[in-house]
């Protein structure tokens, strides 16, 4: 009896990366017929293990077995051949191409030694036609939305008739309405005897569409489990280790009187955002919420002057303000914590004081040259204040984990003293533990008369910290409403308002 | 009034999406009036003949580029291989041979000679890419160099010393300069066969870059690597493969360029990658990668080239057509880059 009960099994897998035990003999198997989701914080190893499995990374220690038969995969072409496909979590996709040139990247079809078009533009119509997507395979990329894109990914994925298939987040960017389709489509495979490996931090959607749940931890597997004796608590006690009867601090800010008004702004280069009027007040911590694509983003960067708006405006204590550039918003009292950590927050190679003093450079030249007394205890006031865990002043951020890079970024943004404090996703990429952190350090600002903008996809946090919450609906808003009228449903309906 | 404004600025988007062919356009146009006699089918013929070699290294060079490389070692591995194709098939009564003793050669063979050194070159810069993960930039800067140094000791030898190789054999500038007669009477024109060979090139890679796995991996891998990486995309390959075409089309472009100038010197290719690279960017191949035709790079060389002889016909200042051909490339430049500017 040679034939293997389960599909895929990898085996004590390790890995290691300079510095970091990034996979610490975790095993993992997925039955034949199944949807197995995969779970943990950032960093848990998820996405290590699945680039394993994929051959983009190989494994210091470990053995993998297809069907019961081990193997080992060099390279993602390796790994596509022997039935294993994947939805990257970062669209890997060309945009500059049209839609069946991306699907068949990697395998185009050819007559002699020509490619053939034709049956490029059939097959990705079938493919289309069979999973119902209903997008021109010869329409460029680029032209298409996110949403548009991400089904293209799954469609690719799904076109390889592979027997597992990884999704890697796969409904960040989607519609209500597209993952409900995309679930179709995974029951669908999971008929045909497909297993799928699901990984997702939406726990309503894993409870809803797998079988069974593996949590992972730093690197280590924590539990293996039936997704019918699971709950969203118990899913994030093996997360995070420890009951988090809080996951919250108490609210204590006040809302006092408004400090700004946002009055019918609209982006000059569309997509962007459209009309969009809102008051916060002094103390106050409002939440924004919304879909990908629901130009979020761009809000915090048209209020921040990095964005051009073609009308509108924007009043700080009742009077206008021109957020032309960063600088003049900066000197206006805003500031703006981006989502994009490592691309637009931390200076990675250089070191905290560096990073905690420089977007309030002015504020320590004297005759031209910089006091670097003054910027030595400021960078003093960073760490200490906002509780970063750093060996020293001179460490390089990028050796501090996320929760303790973001929070030298807000101690940034501090040092220039704002009123108002625009913070894009601040808490992405950081652990359960240091988020409540952060939660506490964006309440305590509250407290201190900050008016804060929170902008994140997670509702939970967005509901347990903010007082009002604005949902966005493609570029519009859709409706602002205390925090206490609302749940996860009501602002999902309102952010799919104007799709 | 809304639908006004739109348009308006479409146009003027649009504008400035050809401006640098409505400038190109307009600098021929004034080279026209100050002298029609501009406008002649020898010109014409001249200009073409002048624009082949470039065009042909341009297409390989543009590979490179779609793949967010560069080549700085193109014009130098031409010249190289130029001198060596040269030296093959001087005339047997010239009196000064490079080898004096050498039988009279079939003109496939130098050519192949040709064509092995520009692939040796290319292989080199294709490796460095590929697997020692240097940037395309600093590697074709040190086989520049590696390529100017072996022409100059290659032409530096006793008895002789370094001079220009020349009294080339004319079967071998025959087969580049010659041309076929078209018309009757007054009426004929001459075609030169060196247009004919760029024709046929640009031909066969339009083919490649449209037609075959080769040419969308490498748009493919242009665009975003990682996306190609995934998909199954061996990219050691693809990029070798890009590299040596471009290393094949040096060679070709070596050797008619030898023959069309009628001599070979340490010289010959220098500076010609910085003509075809600026040829690419006015023909629209992007230095983002992912990006770029084959007719956009003849284009760009033919009309680079018409803005050169013309210049010169109207008798510019020779120093100022520099300049002139310096604000050119940074104008393409700007245009092309505005396109993929993400504007907030």
């Amino acid at each position: 009896m040679t034939e293997s009960k389960y599909l895929l099994e990898m085996k004590a897998i390790s890995k290691s990366f300079p510095g970091v035990k990034a996979l610490d003999d975790v095993s993992f198997r997925v039955k034949p017929g199944s949807v197995h989701a995969l779970m943990g914080e950032n960093g848990a190893g998820k996405s290590t293990l699945m680039k394993i499995l994929f051959g983009i990374y190989k494994e210091d220690a470990g053995s993998i077995f297809i069907e019961g038969k081990e193997t080992t995969f060099p390279n993602p072409k390796a790994a596509l051949e022997q039935g294993v496909s994947m939805v990257h979590q970062e669209l890997n996709q060309v945009l500059q191409r049209d839609v069946m040139d991306n699907i068949l990247l990697g395998r185009y079809p050819q007559k002699g030694i020509f490619i053939d078009q034709k049956a490029m533009y059939d097959f990705t119509k079938n493919i289309f036609d069979d999973l119902g997507i209903d997008i021109n395979p010869k329409s460029k990329l680029a032209n298409l939305s996110v949403s548009a894109r991400q089904m293209v990914e799954i469609g690719k994925a799904v076109s390889y008739e592979a027997k597992i298939l990884v999704l890697d987040e796969p409904t960040s960017s989607l519609t209500q309405q597209e993952v409900n389709h995309l679930f179709r489509i995974i029951n669908l495979l999971r008929d045909r005897g497909c297993g799928i490996v699901y990984i997702s931090h939406k726990m309503e959607e894993i409870l809803e569409i797998s079988d069974e749940v593996t949590v992972m931890r730093d690197g280590k597997w924590i539990a293996t489990e039936e997704a019918k004796d699971l709950t969203t608590d118990k899913i994030i006690r093996l997360m995070v280790g420890r009951d988090l009867t809080n996951r919250f601090p108490p609210k204590t800010n006040k809302p006092g009187d408004v400090i700004m008004q946002v009055k019918n702004l609209t982006g000059k280069y569309q997509p962007s955002v459209q009309e969009v009027s809102f008051e916060l007040r002094k103390g106050e911590i409002l939440g924004v919420a919304g879909l990908v694509g629901a130009r979020r983003t761009e809000l915090l960067e048209t209020i921040f002057g990095i964005a051009t708006h073609s009308q509108g405006e924007i009043l700080l204590h009742g009077k206008a303000v021109d957020n032309k550039d960063s600088a003049t918003s900066i000197k206006n009292g805003f500031a703006l914590l981006t989502e994009e950590r490592r691309a637009t927050g931390i200076f990675g190679g250089l070191d905290i004081k560096f990073n905690s003093i420089i977007a309030n450079i002015d504020g320590y030249s004297k005759y031209g040259v910089l006091d670097d007394k003054k910027a030595r205890e400021d960078t003093k006031w960073v760490i200490e204040s906002m509780n970063v865990k750093t060996p020293s002043q001179k460490t390089q951020i990028k050796a501090l984990s996320g929760g303790n890079q973001q929070k030298v970024i807000i101690g940034r943004w501090l040092l220039t003293d704002p009123e108002v404090l625009l913070l894009d996703e601040p808490t992405r990429g950081v652990d359960v533990g240091a988020k409540y952190e952060i939660y506490q350090l964006i309440i305590d600002l509250a407290n201190k008369g900050k008016g804060i903008i929170f902008v994140s996809s997670e509702m939970p946090e967005l509901l347990g910290t903010c007082d009002r919450i604005l949902v966005m609906s493609n570029g519009r808003v859709a409706g602002i409403e205390d925090t206490k009228n609302l749940d996860q449903e009501k602002i999902m309906t309102l952010a799919a308002k104007y799709l | 009034m809304n639908m006004d404004k739109l348009k308006s600025k479409q146009l003027k988007e649009g504008l400035l999406d050809y401006a640098l062919y409505i400038i190109l356009g307009i600098m021929i146009l004034t080279v026209i009036i100050i002298d029609p006699k501009f406008v002649s089918i020898k010109n014409f013929t001249n200009i073409l003949s002048q624009a082949s070699t470039r065009a042909i290294l341009g297409m390989g060079i543009a590979g490179l580029i779609v793949l967010q490389g560069t080549d700085l070692s193109a014009g130098r591995i031409l010249g190289l291989s130029g001198i060596v194709a040269a030296s093959l098939l001087q005339d047997i009564n010239y009196a000064a041979r490079m080898y004096s003793d050498l039988p009279v050669l079939p003109l496939i063979l130098p050519l192949l000679v040709s064509i092995a050194i520009g692939v040796t070159f290319s292989v080199i810069n294709g490796f460095g890419v590929a697997k020692l993960k240097l940037h395309a930039f600093i590697v074709t800067l040190g086989t520049q160099l590696i390529a100017y140094g072996a022409a100059l000791i290659y032409i530096d030898r006793p008895p002789l010393g370094a001079q220009p190789i020349a009294g080339l054999d004319e079967r071998y500038t025959g087969f580049v300069r010659g041309y076929f007669k078209i018309g009757v009477g007054e009426n004929t024109f001459q075609l030169p066969y060196l247009i004919l060979y760029a024709m046929l090139i640009a031909v066969v890679m339009w083919f490649v870059w449209n037609k075959t796995k080769l040419g969308k991996n490498m748009f493919a891998i242009g665009g975003n690597p990682d996306a190609a990486a995934v998909s199954g995309v061996n990219l050691f390959k693809n990029i070798m493969y890009v590299y040596i075409i471009a290393g094949v089309l040096y060679g070709i472009a070596g050797y008619l360029e030898v023959a069309r100038i009628g001599s070979a010197t340490s010289i010959t290719g220098q500076n010609y990658e910085l003509d075809a690279i600026a040829a690419c960017v006015v023909g629209g191949v992007s230095f983002s990668g992912g990006v770029g035709t084959i007719p956009g790079v003849l284009i760009g060389a033919v009309l680079l080239q018409f803005i050169n002889y013309g210049l010169n016909f109207i008798g510019v200042n020779p120093y100022l057509q520099i300049i002139i051909k310096g604000v050119i490339i940074i104008v393409a430049v700007s245009i092309d880059v505005r396109k993929y500017i993400e504007k907030k």
